[in-house]
């Protein structure tokens, strides 16, 4: 692990704007800061936003796993809970619905010149976040624990090798891409 | 090179191996995922705060993610410079306030869809803090990494979000 680079801080800043920069790049390019682009995708029209993130995953799977069996990398899963991760997951998805971007899209939106994105969304998505942090205590003592598992991962669940896991699902998820490409999606 | 920079478009899975790549970046140089949603709690930490001073650190939730600028919100700052630039490159840098697929259902006039855009953006952020992460942090960076919390997160972005869209553009429209 590079452990001296991860404790430079400001250094870790000027990664995160540049590492920031490439992911902006990559989303313009991908047509993915197009509202029409994500409504068509939740409306099953267009499957830009699947492809895409299939691919990442598939790219960071086996490359984070790689790097983490060479020693180079540490897993960061996030904990979760059903009253979290769930209903959280709920609620974030009405909003993307009615919103058109997500937190990552949007930036890139605004840089592209969407105003609905740059005049409406991102006050909303700062608002929203503000909300939560003010609801947080009254949640962490009601729905966030329930049906608690914890930064749990697949191959823990499991217990087997996470390589065990990976193969099969990397071979499915390609196998998906495959079916939305001979069906002209 | 020059060229490629100023396409338009490329193609999905390039792009993908892209993300995925700056993912494993992400985790070598930096020891970190991949994620946008907490960008935007710091930043409304930072706003409350001019507003009711430092006593807005003292709130559970800002103990834990702490209003100040990250590594997160700097990824988020590059988000918005590298999407400009790629747009700039293209030439598709350009003011637009309606997205033609909003404009075909309910028509060209501004404040509808920006007060649309302002709702939905705070249910989501809303859903984003709630379930601690986004299309990035989970459906991104949870998933690759095979985290139970990102792939039940995606599956329930993608759940209610496809059944919110059906019933925004089939009984909205």
């Amino acid at each position: 692990m590079l452990s001296s680079l991860h404790a430079r801080k400001s250094l870790q800043l000027v990664i995160g704007l540049a590492i920031g920069f490439g992911f902006g790049f990559l989303l313009q390019k991908g047509n993915v800061t197009e509202y029409d682009v994500i409504i068509n995708q939740l409306l099953f029209r267009d499957f830009t936003v699947v492809k895409i993130m299939v691919t990442a995953m598939i790219t960071g799977m086996i490359g984070v796993h790689l790097l983490r069996s060479s020693g180079l990398a540490t897993l960061h899963p996030k904990p979760g809970s059903i009253g979290m991760t769930v209903l959280g997951g709920l609620i974030f998805g009405v909003g993307f619905a009615v919103l058109g971007y997500c937190p990552g899209t949007i930036a890139a939106a605004v840089g592209q010149g969407k105003m609905d994105a740059a005049l409406g969304g991102v006050g909303g998505i700062i608002v929203g976040a503000g909300l939560f942090a003010h609801l947080y205590p009254c949640l962490a003592r009601t729905v966030l624990p329930k049906g608690d598992f914890g930064p749990l991962t697949l191959p823990e669940l499991f217990k087997v090798n996470p390589w065990v896991l990976i193969i099969p699902l990397v071979s499915v998820l390609i196998g998906l891409l495959v079916l939305l490409e001979s069906y002209g999606l | 090179m020059l060229a490629l920079l100023q396409m338009n478009e490329w193609s999905p899975y390039v792009v993908g191996v892209g993300i995925g790549l700056l993912s494993c970046c992400a985790f070598l140089l930096s020891d970190r995922p991949l994620g946008c949603s907490t960008a935007y709690a710091r930043t409304s930490g930072m706003l409350e705060q001019l507003f009711r001073g430092k006593k807005v650190r003292e709130m559970d939730y800002y103990r834990q993610f702490v209003p100040e600028i990250d590594w997160e919100w700097m990824l988020v700052l590059g988000v918005f410079l590298g999407a400009l630039t790629s747009a700039g490159l293209s030439g598709e840098l350009r003011i637009e306030w309606i997205p033609s697929v909003w404009a075909d259902t309910f028509g060209p006039a501004h404040l509808p869809r920006l007060l649309t855009a302002f709702a939905g953006g705070v249910i989501m952020g809303l859903g984003a803090r709630w379930a601690g992460g986004c299309t990035s942090g989970h459906g991104i960076s949870g998933t690759l990494q095979l985290a139970v919390s990102g792939w039940l997160a995606v599956a329930a972005f993608f759940f209610s979000g496809g059944i919110c869209a059906y019933l925004i553009f089939t009984l909205g429209g």
